[in-house]
């Protein structure tokens, strides 16, 4: 390659831009672009008229009357067959795990392993693992492909279409609505989906509130105690429809908070108009299933699933060391639940489902994993291989009332992102300042709002 | 023939097109995903073998032109133009060709090593739009493979026209658009002053092109490229 | 012959067709609009409306692309028959 011999100074950039001269050539060069274009495919593309399937579903999928009851149904359908079909793979799971549990206990007993190694290992670290495989792992290897599929089927972009007014009301970009379904999956891949957002502003609002929609990691949490929400109402059995109705419930809460907030944010913190906003609707295509089934398990479930397996493993260890350290003649667990109390149960919680939460902080999934072992360290111990046992702990032992599982459920819905989630908005946004406002926005709400449900409950002498 | 070794292949086009059915129909399981350096954008990267030889496949960023100013398009640009990719695969929906056109005719403006991918082909044909692939071929100059990525239809032809390109057998010659009069003479008295300070390391009727529509981003993009030895001419020199 | 009428996009009534005028839109927002294939003499047919009102999806040289109020005020087109 030749180069100049002469070295010289970097010389200042002289550029027309607003040169009228220019911009009139800027269109006329886009402009004999495009009559190219048109030329060609004029020759090539011989057109029978058809029907045109797309536009006849969008008839009905972003109709005035249909678009918002059938967004809400498929939503619907979604979680039913999540809850509904996690139910057995989990119970298998459980069992297989749990009896892995007692041949591993045998195996310590055998081999004379001293109680402290025995409890932090099988105990703590195994426990808490096999809890998160077996409750997360069914859900998520059912809502991820289900989710790749309205995907790939091109529903997102109508979604979009179809709330793009209400973002737009509180002063944000329409993709936000395809960022927040992102969030669905995982917070952390919502804030990276967040760049899709070319104004800086917009993306921001997107990257602070994509915390409301609950992720993967919460699901769990909120499909098992909307069962014990509704199983505590109406008295009956395990109810799929209305737990499914009350996660949707949840979620519309979620979408509800996330434009009060962005329209505050874009109010006051980031003031600005809405940029311009363009969105493709492509037409729906028949999807292919094993794409969706291969892509959606590798990158989407492995990846969730091998980060709270990572964060899972310490957390159970340092769970069961605060367990069963005695300081005096509580745990620790005792001493930090007993502490945070007075407050937890103020916003309708207790000590240990704060403490829980507070722990989770690494990975949303393991909140409840925390909440049994703690609830167990202090309690009878049980085989906890349903959610009966788990209704049994929660309301008979620890007085668990259906205000305490709403407001557990709102808490988990509205309070601070998992560590991995703030980490990627400080990745994101390449500012501190904006992960921790990410922290304290959210759960501020949680709070009030936590507070406010609670208060108002015990002043109807509800709960 | 002497074979080129680990050639790179782009892969453009626009959104909505299938282009990630076709990267992942190319490299399958063989690949990962990071970020474009100093940028919050996902790249994809993959590898696959034909022949003998190991490709290397970038996704660029799904987007309708070249020459506007989103981060998207910004990295879509400057990978086609600074770093010479062999070939590059610019994927177009077969049911609304005219509009994909425009990409596909913009990046023929900057590399000569293009085949286009007609993707959706089946679809195409479901929507009962007929598209004369040899015919467009001819009229772009360069090689169009139609596939139905979804169904791994045109795989195999594709692979076998990117080897022949990559190795020379296939030499495309894109068509250039042709430009309103007093644009071309513009570029006529651009090209020589260009062509003196490229040494072909750009394509000097492109560089023209942007020169005149003024936009700074790519003018300082191609700046930074040349090195600030290399002087451009401005547009005011050549018309005075 | 009567007077060529000019609207803005976003008064193009739904299921009608109209023909780019000209663009006020300026730096990158009409880049922008231009790069979807709004250019003077491209036809454009208003689809739908989303059911919130805003924004409408056109179609745009083969594809359908939604614009909100504001964007389509900034293309004036002139109505033409289908």
């Amino acid at each position: 390659m030749i180069k100049s011999s002469l070295p010289s100074k970097p010389k200042k950039i002289l550029v027309d831009s607003d040169n009228s001269k220019a911009i009139e050539m800027r269109d006329a060069i886009v402009y004999n672009i495009y009559n190219t274009a048109e030329e060609i495919a004029s020759k090539v593309v011989r057109k029978t008229e058809s029907k045109d399937f797309s536009r006849k579903l969008d008839d009905i999928l972003t109709s005035p009357l249909l678009g918002f009851p059938v967004m809400l149904l498929l939503l619907g359908v979604v979680f039913w067959i999540t809850i509904t079909g996690a139910n057995y793979p989990s119970q298998v799971l459980a069992t297989v795990l749990f009896w892995l549990e007692e041949q591993l206990s045998a195996l310590a007993l055998k081999a004379g392993a001293p109680a402290w190694l025995y409890g932090i290992i099988v105990e703590g670290m195994y426990r808490t693992l096999a809890w998160v495989v077996s409750v997360m792992l069914p859900p998520m290897a059912i809502f991820f492909p289900l989710f790749t599929l309205l995907e790939n089927l091109g529903y997102l972009p109508r979604v979009a279409f179809n709330l793009d007014n209400l973002f737009k009301r509180a002063g944000t970009h329409g993709k936000q609505a395809l960022t927040m379904s992102m969030g669905f999956g995982c917070n952390a891949a919502g804030v990276v989906a967040c760049r899709i957002i070319d104004s800086p502003r917009e993306k921001l609002i997107a990257i602070l509130t994509n915390n409301f929609v609950p992720c993967n990691g919460r699901f769990p949490t909120l499909i098992l105690l909307s069962s014990l929400f509704m199983g505590t109402i109406t008295a009956g059995s395990y109810n799929s429809y209305s737990a499914a109705g009350m996660v949707v419930l949840m979620i519309l809460i979620g979408i509800t908070v996330t434009l009060i907030v962005s329209w505050l944010l874009s109010k006051t913190l980031l003031k600005g108009i809405p940029s311009s906003f363009t969105l493709e609707l492509p037409p729906y295509r028949p999807p292919k299933t094993g794409e969706i089934i291969v892509r959606s398990l590798l990158d989407r479930t492995a990846f969730v699933l091998t980060r709270a397996i990572i964060v899972a493993a310490p957390t159970g260890f340092i769970t069961w060391l605060c367990a069963n350290i005695q300081i005096g003649d509580l745990s620790i667990i005792g001493h930090v639940s007993g502490f945070l109390d007075p407050f937890a149960r103020a916003i309708g919680l207790d000590g240990v489902i704060l403490m829980a939460f507070i722990l989770g902080l690494p990975a949303n999934e393991i909140v409840v994993p925390i909440l049994i072992m703690s609830y167990l360290s202090a309690g009878a111990m049980l085989e906890l291989d349903s959610l009966m046992a788990v209704k049994e702990l929660f309301i008979e032992q620890h007085g668990w009332t259906a205000l305490t599982a709403l407001n557990t459920m709102l808490f988990s819905l509205l309070h601070f992102p998992c560590g991995t989630t703030l980490w990627t908005i400080a990745k994101e946004t390449q500012s501190k300042k904006w992960a921790v406002l990410a922290f304290v926005i959210p759960t501020t709400i949680a709070i009030i709002v936590c507070f406010l449900v609670a208060q108002g409950a015990r002043l109807l002498g509800i709960g | 023939m002497i074979l080129v070794k680990n050639p790179v292949i782009a892969l453009a086009g626009n959104p909505n097109t299938g282009k990630s059915t076709i990267f992942n129909a190319l490299t399958g399981l063989k690949q990962h995903t990071g970020n474009w350096p100093g940028k919050t954008v996902l790249k994809a990267e993959g590898k696959f073998n034909y022949k003998g030889t190991t490709y290397t496949l970038i996704d660029l960023p799904g987007t309708y032109s070249l020459l506007a100013n989103s981060l998207d398009e910004q990295i879509a640009r400057d990978f086609i133009c600074f770093e010479s990719p062999d070939v590059t695969i610019i994927v177009a929906d077969a049911t609304c060709l005219e509009r994909n056109l425009n990409l596909v005719l913009q990046v023929m403006e900057i590399t000569s090593n293009a085949i286009v991918c007609l993707n959706l082909i089946d679809e195409a044909k479901r929507k009962r739009l007929e598209v004369n692939v040899e015919g467009l071929s001819q009229e772009l100059g360069i090689p169009v493979i139609a596939t139905s990525a979804r169904n791994g239809e045109g795989i195999p032809e594709l692979l076998e026209i990117l080897h022949d390109v990559v190795n020379g057998k296939i030499v495309p010659q894109p068509r250039q658009v042709v430009y309103s009069k007093y644009i071309e003479d513009y570029i006529s008295k651009l090209q020589p002053q260009l062509d003196k300070r490229l040494y072909g390391r750009l394509n000097s009727r492109w560089v023209a092109l942007r020169i005149m529509e003024g936009n700074p981003k790519i003018i300082e993009a191609i700046q930074q490229y040349l090195g600030h030895s290399i002087q451009l001419p401005t547009l005011k020199e050549v018309i005075i | 012959m009567s007077e060529v009428k000019i609207i803005p996009l976003a008064q193009l009534p739904i299921r009608s067709w109209g023909k780019v005028h000209s663009l006020l839109a300026k730096d990158d927002s009409r880049r922008r609009l231009m790069d979807l294939g709004l250019v003077p003499g491209t036809r454009v047919e208003a689809i739908r409306r989303s059911p919130l009102g805003d924004p409408t999806a056109y179609s745009i040289r083969g594809a359908t692309i939604a614009l909100r109020k504001e964007e389509a005020q900034k293309v004036l087109v002139i109505p033409t028959e289908r």
